[in-house]
């Protein structure tokens, strides 16, 4: 009898709890993330996994959001398409994530847009192409992070028509950033007045560019825009020290890589690109507005991956902070997130965001700070 | 501009291509003669080049060990993984169909691509080139010292390949194998042994590609299919087992590429590259300097 109240008692005991569990402690605040941390764009994701985890950690040191433990639900594209999209719909209907940052990759991230749209998950892509949040009125569910292409095509046509350079030559690397940037090249040159003298590419195995580079020469273009994301871009300044070229060479904010630079050696001195003010930190006025983030980011970054600091990465701390603020506005409903996204304001890495209804980057020209490499650092430019 | 005519235009042009082709060629050989000794593409001898490139980057910049040195241990280790790579998942392989062989070298390919990460990370990494960076001027066009190394060891290897098949008791036990297996064993040559060997110098010949153009395009883990694919062109080209063949082939290649980027347009470099491949396929499948009836018979 005794045996049987016992049992019992422990029973009802046990259900009491686990019925008041999820009252007695706050839900945690799911959120999902598409990184490319295997594959050929591993070095995207991963600084973007770091950089996530980190900052999640921070939070729920720091007690959480509103007393709710942030908890990422981290999936691995492999900055593949089908694995991006299942993993969306994994994210989605079996850890009913409230919000998804990433994917890192374009066309990951225009892979998995169907789905976030029909299923009403905000999301904060982590990649570069402009497609991703225009048309404004098909991208409802969709924001990003990163710099815009055409603002990066502005910025050195602004440079250029400031030196008086009106006849260009470009040559691009044949990924997708190559492409998508050739075409901003093309396609903003009119509104510049710029003339494309000579429009080369080149594949991401090439070992030497002086065909092109010859062919340009004799052009007559009086610079050179170098677009490219990938090490092949490095060579580019090494074989224009090789045949005595001397124009002005631009690179894009692909070059936004010490690797890189360290590859060209001596001959990425001079080198001019907009990139993100992460790359500079050091350098950037310390009135401007997102110094103490980007101080803040790299310094935490730096000391605990023992690595160097990746714009990439900066991207991610962008989209989740977003994330955060919001959650910490207006709970973990997945609407309202995404309305209050669309008023969010944010000093971040990547520049200072303003979202607006029509507006899903929230980032102008501005974000990108003209850069040059001096002794093999990444500066400011002066002038 | 004026300081530049047709003539070291042209001359720049040769120069770029020659280079270029020297890896097609390179790549190509080490595909040959692993064909050679078993009948299959060995698809992992992209990973070979990574491998030779990261291990001597390593050597040379973290081990400060030098130049000379770091070249020939990185070969070796290369070779020794070649030589694991056979004993391990070649040799115990109980019938070995052209197809199952095929398949496994995709599969060590994979392997080798993900031990490379693990070690290496994802990083590419670069080291600097063998004796600077400050270019010759030859009538107006210029070329880079590293170029310089890439023709040279590429003559060198040619030599010593000739001379190894030609005139030693194991080089000629290859060819024998390659030519009649059966014939080769019943006269007491171990043609098991053979394939061992043709994966030794094929990974040492991939290794040494990847060493001496790391300092030019930087090497990360990823590479290797990328860099097998124009190789495996060459090879198809010069006429599949055909190791001259191939560098023939490979340089022509590379030089057609060049001039094709530098007077029609860069962006149909690749598509000249296949279209001149289609046509070799269409007019003389066996390749260039392969001949139809030589064909059946395999020779390095």
């Amino acid at each position: 009898m005794n045996r049987k109240l016992f049992c019992f008692t422990a029973v009802s005991f046990f259900m009491v709890m686990s019925a008041l569990t999820p009252h007695l402690f706050a839900e945690d605040y799911k959120v999902g993330c598409l990184f490319s941390i295997t594959g050929s764009a591993s070095w995207l994701g991963e600084p973007e996994r770091n950089t996530a985890e980190m900052i999640a950690e921070e939070i729920n040191k720091a007690g959480g959001i509103n007393g709710h433990k942030l908890k990422l639900y981290i999936e691995d594209t492999q900055g593949d398409n089908t694995r991006a999209v299942n993993a969306t719909k994994k994210l989605i209907k079996k850890d009913k994530v409230c919000a998804i940052i990433g994917p890192s990759r374009s066309g990951t991230s225009m892979a998995v847009i169907p789905i976030v749209q029909a299923e009403q998950i905000p999301l904060i892509s982590c990649a570069g192409a402009e497609v991703i949040v225009e048309p404004v009125q098909e991208r409802k569910w969709v924001f990003k992070t990163p710099q815009k292409d055409s603002d990066c095509v502005k910025r050195i046509y602004d440079h250029l028509t400031a030196k008086g350079i009106k006849d260009i030559g470009i040559i691009s690397g044949t990924t997708g950033f190559g492409t998508a940037g050739r075409d901003q090249l093309k396609a903003i040159a009119k509104e510049y007045g710029m003339n494309i003298v000579a429009d080369e590419t080149y594949s991401p195995a090439d070992t030497d560019m002086t065909a092109q580079l010859v062919k340009i020469r004799n052009s007559g273009a009086k610079a050179l825009v170098n677009w490219s994301i990938v090490p092949a871009q490095s060579i580019v300044p090494k074989n224009m020290k090789q045949l005595k070229f001397d124009i002005p060479l631009y690179q894009s904010h692909g070059f936004g890589n010490v690797k890189y630079v360290e590859a060209a050696g001596p001959a990425a001195d001079g080198i001019i690109f907009p990139g993100g003010r992460l790359l500079c930190v050091d350098s950037v006025s310390d009135d401007n507005p997102q110094k103490a983030v980007l101080k803040q980011y790299r310094d935490a970054y730096e000391a605990r991956f023992k690595d160097k600091v990746s714009t990439f990465g900066g991207h991610a701390y962008d989209s989740l902070w977003l994330v955060i603020n919001a959650l910490k506005a207006v709970g973990d409903d997945p609407a309202k997130i995404r309305d209050y996204l669309e008023t969010s304001t944010l000093v971040g890495t990547g520049g200072v965001f303003k979202f607006s209804p029509t507006d899903h980057n929230g980032l102008d020209k501005n974000a990108f700070e003209m850069i040059t490499i001096k002794n093999g650092e990444f500066v400011v430019l002066k002038d | 501009m004026n300081h530049s005519n047709q003539f070291s235009d042209l001359l720049q042009f040769v120069f770029m291509g020659i280079q270029r082709g020297s890896i097609y060629a390179l790549v190509a050989m080490g595909f040959n003669i692993i064909y050679n000794a078993t009948g299959v593409i060995n698809f992992a001898q992209g990973e070979f080049v990574v491998l030779g490139g990261l291990i001597m980057v390593s050597m040379t910049t973290m081990l400060h060990v030098p130049i000379v040195v770091a070249f020939f241990l990185s070969t070796l280790v290369v070779m020794i993984a070649g030589v694991i790579m056979e004993r391990f998942t070649i040799n115990p392989v109980k019938e070995p169909g052209i197809l199952r062989l095929i398949i496994i070298t995709i599969a060590v390919s994979i392997l080798l691509k993900g031990i490379a990460m693990c070690i290496w990370g994802k990083d590419s990494y670069h080291m600097d080139h063998f004796s600077g960076d400050t270019p010759f001027e030859i009538f107006g066009a210029t070329i880079l010292p590293q170029t310089l190394w890439i023709i040279g060891i590429l003559v060198i290897i040619v030599f010593f390949f000739i001379l190894f098949f030609n005139h030693t008791m194991i080089g000629k036990s290859m060819r024998a194998c390659a030519i009649n297996r059966d014939a080769a064993r019943l006269v007491g040559i171990n043609d098991r042994l053979a394939v061992m060997y043709s994966f030794a110098i094929s990974a040492g010949i991939g290794a040494i590609a990847g060493i001496i153009i790391t300092p030019i395009i930087q090497m990360d883990y990823g590479r290797g299919a990328l860099l097998g694919l124009k190789g495996f062109g060459a090879a198809v080209v010069g006429g599949l087992g055909n190791s001259i063949g191939a560098v023939v082939a490979g340089i022509i290649l590379g030089v057609i590429e060049a001039l094709g980027a530098g007077y029609i347009s860069s962006h149909y470099m690749d598509a000249i590259a296949l279209l001149i491949l289609l046509i070799v396929l269409f007019l003389r499948p066996s390749g260039i300097m392969g001949s139809s009836e030589a064909s059946r018979l395999k020779d390095f």
